[in-house]
């Protein structure tokens, strides 16, 4: 099946090819395969299926990549807005209820 | 109960100074699954203080992090337990962790592991190298529907704060006696709500990659239309009432893919593959509209009791 994908040319994902050392530091850590080394150098092959986790930023030492970092969550969203606390479904609170109920849950966001 | 796991060093099997050291958080699932992928095998793992969570969630929240990492490195002594400087770190810890900071604060190397423990064996004795979707987060049907049973209990648990002014009004129906009422009206309009979130919560992320559109709200729009069709056919043919009238229809009509919606929309959490950027986009036009459409089946609904 193909790698599902949601919206189109939004994320904030930058890189700057001239600081790019070639490490590829970028292409390992994205769990969605956004990167391709190509000339020693990164480049953003599949933009869309960035999810602004923020990984390859933080991991890459010339400072080449940015993004502004977040949880794609509407529910984050929603408390936030709201002013509640204990952001989004990781409240322990909510891992009580995942593990009573269904032992395989896995954690959500 | 307690998912936690103390913060710390431990040995897995009988680990000398050139085992591998693997990361970990301290939610009793994610330890579990990495003792469970590492059957037979003498490793040690390091598990940082996450407050309970899971290592995407608490990377993501930064408390699976760089300093909490440097810092358990020293507090557990691991210097002077291995002689080798190097810690495997799952890739989904990269949003939380700087591996070229972590070397800088303790002198050792992160190679970032697979997304998967499972894969853990494969990759080790690779020479840590990532085989094929070693590297990339699925989203399986198995996973998605792993994830439905809790977003069903947070949906019923609003559903049980809605539905006592909901059978109260149903009363007033105006077919037959109060309580008889409740229990014919009543019972459709209960069985309409449990529809929309069973549209919501289980169709959507059941069918969620065949599902036209790609914003999540659209997608709910989907189940819940089937849901309005399904509910209606039921109610008009089924039990004693006559047939539901033009706002009682309308306002179902509504509610359904409303709710649906809003409860696909919430999915985006859940998911592998949401920005915040998309989502945030997507909640503009979608939050007023799910709003509305509640609303105005709710006037619908009532105006269809008492007209």
């Amino acid at each position: 099946m193909s790698k599902p994908v949601y919206l189109k040319d939004v994320v904030t994902l930058q890189l700057d090819r001239e600081a790019c050392s070639g490490c590829a530091m970028c292409a390992t850590v994205c769990p969605r395969g956004v990167f391709e080394i190509a000339h020693k150098k990164a480049q953003i092959a599949d933009r869309d299926s960035c999810i602004e986790c923020g990984a390859c930023a933080l991991n890459c030492p010339s400072g080449a990549v940015s993004v502004r970092a977040g949880v794609g969550c509407a529910t984050a969203v929603i408390n936030s807005m709201l002013g509640i606390k204990g952001d989004c479904c990781c409240s322990v609170d909510q891992y009580e209820v995942n593990e009573k109920n269904s032992p395989k849950g896995s954690a959500c966001c | 109960m307690n998912y936690r796991v103390d913060p710390g060093l431990y040995a897995l099997g009988t680990p000398d100074a050139d085992s591998p050291v693997l990361v970990s958080a301290n939610f009793k699932m994610s330890f579990d699954r990495l003792r469970e992928a590492l059957p037979g095998r003498n490793a040690w793992i390091l598990v940082l203080d996450t407050d309970g969570i899971n290592v995407w969630c608490a990377a993501g929240k930064g408390t699976f992090g760089t300093e909490e990492l440097a810092g358990m490195v020293e507090a557990s002594g691991l210097a002077r337990v291995v002689k080798h400087r190097r810690v495997i770190v799952p890739q989904l810890g990269a949003p939380g962790i700087s591996a070229h900071e972590v070397q800088k604060l303790s002198g050792f190397k992160v190679v970032y592991g697979p997304v998967r423990a499972a894969d853990l064996p494969a990759f080790m004795d690779s020479g840590m190298k990532a085989g094929p979707g070693m590297r990339t987060k699925t989203f399986t049907t198995g996973e998605r529907l792993s994830l439905v049973p809790v977003e069903m209990i947070h949906a019923f648990k609003t559903l049980l704060m809605v539905l006592p002014p909901v059978l109260l009004l149903s009363g007033f129906c105006g077919h037959g006696g109060f309580f008889s009422n409740i229990l014919s009206f009543g019972a459709f309009s209960a069985l309409g709500l449990i529809m929309a979130i069973a549209a919501g919560c289980l169709l959507t992320p059941a069918l969620l990659p065949w599902l036209p559109g790609r914003a999540f709200s659209i997608k709910g729009i989907w189940p819940g239309i089937a849901g309005v069709i399904l509910f209606l056919t039921l109610r008009n043919t089924t039990g004693s009432l006559p047939a539901a009238g033009a706002f009682e229809t309308a306002a179902w009509a509504l509610i359904i893919p409303g709710v649906s919606a809003y409860l696909a929309m919430n999915f985006t959490g859940c998911s592998t593959f949401t920005s915040l950027s998309g989502v945030k986009k997507e909640m503009r036009w979608a939050v007023p509209a799910q709003i509305a459409a509640v609303a105005l089946g709710a006037i619908f609904w009532i105006t269809s009791i008492f007209v």
